[in-house]
């Protein structure tokens, strides 16, 4: 298993190299002076040449990209110009709030795809497995801020059931003292069940969207690989010798059936993080998204170049867990390894 | 169950020549949907082409009088903040997204489809390269590298097409790669060469052809989120500007307005937006079911 | 943990010893298809008596597989038993409760089937396989699950069974997985075994090794087996008595040694005549009615003073270790230790004459279709030497290779007709295609060309227009056969031409290749694993192990007097028929 984990390591080096080199030529591919963009509308000629000097434009491309790499290396990831703060301490504030509603609405997915694709594909042709192709049509058509707005219509201006879509914590509480910096395990660890409930009825309707988002994919996929091992040789081989139908599907379908559905988690995630980005614009979340998608509209460029290698660097990490994952289950990839 | 019917000198087997037909008429049969899809790329199809020149409505015209109406007859989706007809906007907006989500299709088609089918079938270092391309740009959440390309390279709908085009890349870099591969070493490949056929013209002649049925199915799958993601970027400010009709935009125009009830201005352009991606993806679906009924799902 | 016995396990254990095990009486299944209800197996009777042996003999398509699927009731959705009985020791399986049916399957009767590597969980350790049977129906507790296990492997003959017992499927061969999948079946001592085309995909020598410890494993026991197999030979050499089908009906119910010598049924004196066997000719398989209507067979050609094709030293190498290659490559560190290599071919040196045929035969693995690829300039050599008509085309790339015009006179029959087709070309397009390219003058002609070649394989000119998936598998195969020799070649490869044909159409696709080197003059390299094929067809065979020729020589000096150990195994594995 170790030897699987250090091999997927090594793997994820040249990923990283790759990220790294685009996120640079993202910076160089500016149209016009990247210096006059990083100096921002605001600035005067004077100006531009100190940022062009202090940003070492003047310099070759591969002493630049020598600069950008030692930069990364000092954690520095530059100054934004909108709020003076560096990129960095923003998006190590900001992040938590992204995780957890990233996570919540992965977990709230999976608990409700596997199952309903599991079921779809035993129970082929029935109701259930109709309504599984309906949700899982229907769910990657939905644009993801689309259901966002809807929900919000219905659940907020219609029914009122839920708070209005304003951040992580309605004002009159405040966070928990931060812990994991996710508000949910943070006031369990405290104990303030009000808190909780608060920020729970808060992350609900966006962790919801971004279920109904990721659904659709691993619902099908499930159902999809679900039905293929049902089909297999060796499900017909545990059939014939008398096995029953829970220790045929759990043991012998289900484990195997998993490997493509883990598979599927690394686009899901690749999805999830974009559509985290709508999802934070929507419920005026205060996470990373938001804060790129702020600094967009004002020609910042330093925190959406942070949050761009933040989220590759997050995807990076997530697909070795899923690789780890993948070798738990397939004894075929642990012991090859 | 085949194939006995021969007899020592091969007397004839009876076989439909009309088969292709058949099942196609037997798919829309089983899954009455894909029918129902087709009748919508139709519409949408037209949408895109004359939409602009019937609309009741100029869709750039305001209204301040008029503002924030509801659904009428006069208005059928109502008025936005300025007071300019929503269905009027909606029917025109087709043309700008469709043309958008075809544009890079064909761009990524192009490129990435030609690309998987080199890696696939020559393997060794054009596979290297390619793979380490596909890769590296898988290596990103996609939504987010299509948020940094537009970023840098500028505001404008030409880099939402790159964008969406360079994020769609590794999808048929793989589907193309993957079905390459499987028919390099297929016996009627080796059977070309023996008959004096060049790699290049067996890549042109006998594996193209084949692929290509997959990479249609693939084609509608990816027109879909093209789509979407082409209105998500400009859901966030990106490349579509006001007043421009664009469904992303229009949505975004609408938000505001969710929680003080005014909901028919998000909702009808978001609706036309998840129309159109339905379509593509039952489409899609369909086709998949016409090219390889084993793989349904 | 010992359950109560139900209703009917008493009644299964307590039944007449006169009746007999399983009584199949007027069965009928039916399948839903996209073309409507189809009948694979209609009316049909068969009875097993206690101990005894059975098989049931049939090609493609006859429902003999179905049968054995109606007996377990494990049918997929769309098929269903439409009509007729089931009787396992008197009590009707048709109508039985299924979950009173699944305490049937493998305590009472149990199953193996073809493509053993993929009938067991791939992500399983083989052990605990055999422990969910034996758990399932309480044959144990768990406590003594495992010890159990392993003297269930003990029992199949896998060597060290302590150490198996954790094995995964992938890290066994395909014979080794063949008796995992025999413990599994066997485990809970079930008085029926039916085995689906148990060594289908197995070398010879496998296939032996895993018939002879199924026949004896359930001889000890006293049980009784139904072997389903397309293999009139091996029926005959392992059972009592015979069952024959053809499209769904039983056409014929025999005593094993009757049914070779005295056949009573048009259709099984088919099947019987085309069986390739020791003692018979290439005419001898075809039909009665036309084996009389043949010319006299094969006549040996006088070997010419060069041969056509020299091998000399030829070697093959492949890296041994390549997984995960690419990324090393292009970033990782350099490899430290050079990758040990791989011989697929060994230094072979052989030649074949002018019109002369030459079998080149050997088991899975031992490098015959890696030669022929060479000699078929597909793949590059690593060393040695191919000299054809007095050129060394070794020296040339493979790649260079398809446009040059020596490409003519060196082409090749693929083992898989339905592969070998491109599947958006008509058949007259496929044929043509070789002409297109490498003919030269006869372009304005082609149509004819190709209807003067269907004529020649015998195809109807009438398919020619047709799609490949439009034709049956031995059409294919024709085609296949008038594309290969549309632009007159010195040599054709031949690889395992038949091996995915039924016999009957094995019998007239052979017979088809005799008259055309007759005909035309040719000289065939004939790669095959089947030496009963072999020995109709060649003049010369070579015998291939692990890379290397281990013996060759004139057909019947090696067939009659093998030299070599290996040969000798290879020959006396062949099942032998009581004849």
């Amino acid at each position: 298993m170790l030897t699987l984990i250090s091999k997927r390591m090594m793997l994820v080096i040249p990923n990283l190299i790759g990220v790294v080199i685009i996120t640079f030529l993202l910076t160089r591919a500016l149209p016009g002076d990247p210096a006059a963009y990083f100096a921002g509308p605001a600035a005067d000629k004077q100006a531009i040449e100190q940022i062009r000097v202090k940003l070492g434009l003047d310099k070759p491309l591969i002493i630049q990209f020598g600069g950008y790499v030692a930069d990364l290396g000092h954690l520095d990831l530059g100054t934004s110009l909108t709020t003076g703060q560096p990129v960095l301490t923003e998006l190590k504030n900001r992040l938590p709030a992204s995780a957890e509603l990233t996570l919540f609405g992965l977990i709230l997915s999976v608990a409700i795809a596997v199952p309903l694709g599991i079921l779809a594909a035993v129970k082929q042709d029935s109701w259930i497995d109709h309504s599984c192709r309906v949700v899982a049509t229907a769910g990657v058509s939905l644009p993801v801020f689309f259901t966002g707005l809807l929900l919000v219509y219905v659940f907020y201006f219609l029914l009122g059931w839920s708070p209005a879509p304003l951040g992580r914590l309605d004002v009159f509480f405040s966070p928990p003292p931060q812990i994991t910096g996710f508000y949910l395990i943070d006031s369990l660890l405290n104990r303030d069940l009000a808190t909780f409930r608060a920020a729970l009825s808060q992350l609900l309707m966006p962790g919801l969207t971004l279920c109904i988002f990721s659904l659709a994919p691993i619902a099908r996929i499930t159902r999809a690989s679900m039905l293929a091992v049902l089909a297999s040789d060796f499900v017909r081989t545990a059939r014939a010798s008398g096995l029953d139908s829970r220790t045929v599907i759990l043991t012998y379908a289900f484990r195997n059936a998993m490997l493509p559905v883990v598979t599927t988690l690394g686009m899901v995630f690749s999805f999830l993080l974009g559509a985290n980005v709508l999802v934070e614009k929507v419920f005026a979340w205060p996470g990373i998204g938001s804060y790129a998608v702020e600094a967009l509209i004002s020609s910042d460029f330093a925190p959406v170049q942070g949050f761009v290698l933040t989220m590759a660097i997050l995807y990076v990490v997530l697909n070795l867990l899923i690789d780890v994952l993948y070798g738990v289950i397939d004894p075929r990839v642990r012991l090859e390894a | 169950m085949t194939d006995i019917s021969l007899s020592p000198h091969g007397t004839a087997v009876k076989a439909p020549s009309n088969s292709i037909v058949r099942h196609a008429r037997y798919v829309i049969a089983e899954n009455p949907v894909t029918g129902l899809a087709f009748g919508l790329f139709i519409l949408i199809a037209l949408c895109a082409l004359i939409g602009p020149s019937i609309v009741p409505h100029d869709p750039l015209a305001s209204d301040t009088s008029a503002a924030l109406a509801a659904p009428s007859l006069k208005h059928w989706f109502g008025t936005d903040q300025l007071g300019r007809d929503i269905f009027s906007r909606v029917i025109a907006a087709t043309r700008l997204d469709f043309t958008i989500a075809i544009t890079s299709v064909i761009l990524v088609f192009a490129m990435g489809g030609f690309a998987g089918i080199a890696a696939g079938f020559f393997g060794g270092w054009t596979d290297r390269i390619v793979g380490r391309i596909s890769d590296t740009i898988m290596a990103f959440p996609l939504f987010v590298l299509a948020m940094g390309i537009v970023a840098a390279l500028g505001n404008t709908v030409t880099n939402i097409v790159l964008a969406t085009a360079i994020i769609n890349f590794p999808l048929y870099v793989r589907v193309a790669r993957a079905e390459a591969n499987v028919r390099r070493d297929a016996g009627f490949v080796q059977a070309a060469r023996l008959s004096g056929n060049g790699d290049f013209r067996i890549l042109l002649m006998h594996i193209l052809p084949n692929i290509m049925p997959i990479m249609m199915v693939q084609i509608s799958l990816t027109m879909g989120y093209a789509i979407l993601n082409a209105a998500g970027l400009s859901f966030i400010g990106l490349g579509v500007r006001p007043p421009t009709p664009e469904w992303g935009i229009m949505v975004a125009e609408g938000a505001g307005n969710i929680i003080s009830g005014e909901w028919w201005i998000a909702l009808f352009p978001g609706a036309a937006l998840m129309i159109a991606v339905f379509c593509f993806n039952l489409l899609g679906d369909g086709l998949r079911d016409l090219v390889d009924p084993q793989r349904r799902t | 943990m010992a359950k109560k016995p139900t209703k009917t396990e008493k009644l299964l254990r307590n039944s007449d010893k006169s009746l007999p095990l399983l009584d199949v009486r007027d069965l009928t299944v039916e399948f839903a298809t996209r073309r409507g209800v189809v009948r694979a197996v209609q009316h049909i009777n068969i009875s097993i008596a206690k101990g005894e042996s059975l098989a049931i003999v049939g090609e493609s398509g006859s429902g003999k597989s179905v049968t054995s699927y109606a007996v377990m009731r494990i049918l997929d959705r769309a098929g269903r038993i439409a009509d007729g009985t089931v009787m396992f020791s008197g009590v009707d399986l048709c109508t039985m409760p299924e979950n009173e049916m699944r305490e049937l399957r493998g305590r009472e009767m149990s199953m193996i089937f073809q493509s053993p590597r993929l009938a067991l969980n791939p992500i399983r350790k083989i052990g605990r396989q055999i422990e969910d049977v034996l758990l399932q129906h309480a044959q144990v507790d768990s406590a003594q699950a495992s010890e159990k296990a392993i003297e269930m492997l003990e029992h199949v003959r896998i060597a060290r069974p302590r150490e198996r017992y954790h094995a995964y499927p992938f890290e066994l061969s395909g014979g080794m997985c063949q008796r995992v999948v025999i413990a599994l079946a066997l485990a809970c001592k079930p008085q029926l075994l039916i085995a689906d085309e148990p060594t289908t995909g197995l070398d010879v020598t496998t296939q032996k090794a895993v018939m002879d410890l199924t026949v004896n494993l359930t001889r000890e026991r006293g049980m009784s087996m139904i072997l389903i197999t397309h293999d009139l030979g091996l029926a005959a050499a392992y059972c009592d008595r015979v069952v024959v089908m053809e499209k769904g009906h039983v056409v014929e119910t025999a005593q094993a040694e009757t049914i070779f010598r005295a056949p009573s049924h048009r259709y099984t004196r088919k099947l019987m005549r085309a069986t390739p066997r020791p003692g018979v000719t290439l005419r001898d398989l075809l039909p009665e009615e036309e084996a009389t209507s043949a010319k006299p067979t094969r006549h040996t050609n006088g070997r010419a003073a060069s041969p056509l094709l020299v091998v000399e030293k030829l070697m093959k190498e492949y890296p041994r270790n390549d997984a995960g290659g690419s990324l090393k490559k292009l970033f990782g560190p350099k490899p430290t230790v050079k990758p040990e290599n791989f011989r697929a071919v060994d230094g072979i040196s052989f030649t074949v004459g002018r019109g002369e045929s030459v079998g080149l035969v050997g088991e899975s693995g031992c490098g015959k279709s890696t030669t022929s690829m060479m000699v078929m300039r597909l793949i590059d050599k690593t060393s040695g030497a191919i000299v054809f008509d007095g050129e060394d085309i070794g020296k040339i790339p493979a790649r260079k290779f398809a446009t040059l015009p020596l490409r003519k006179r060196i082409q090749m029959v693929f083992q898989d007709p339905t592969d070998s087709l491109n599947p958006r070309f008509t058949a007259a397009r496929a044929i043509a295609d070789p002409i297109l390219r490498l003919g030269n003058g006869e372009r304005a002609f082609v149509r004819e060309r190709c209807e003067d070649l269907a004529r020649q394989v015998g195809l109807p000119v009438e398919l020619l227009d047709r799609f490949p998936h439009q034709l049956s598998g031995g059409q294919k195969a024709r085609v296949g056969i008038a594309r290969a020799i549309a632009l007159k070649p010195d040599l054709i490869i031949l690889d395992e031409p038949t091996a995915a044909l039924d016999v009957s159409v094995q019998a007239v696709v052979l017979n088809l290749l005799q008259d055309l080197k007759d005909s035309l003059g040719m000289s065939y390299l004939f790669v095959s694993h089947d030496l009963n094929v072999v020995r109709l067809l060649c003049d010369r065979v070579i015998v291939m192990q692990a890379g290397q020729i281990v013996e060759q020589g004139l057909t019947e000096q090696v067939l009659v007097a093998p030299q070599a150990v290996y040969t000798r195994d290879l020959l006396t594995a062949i099942p032998h028929p009581p004849l």
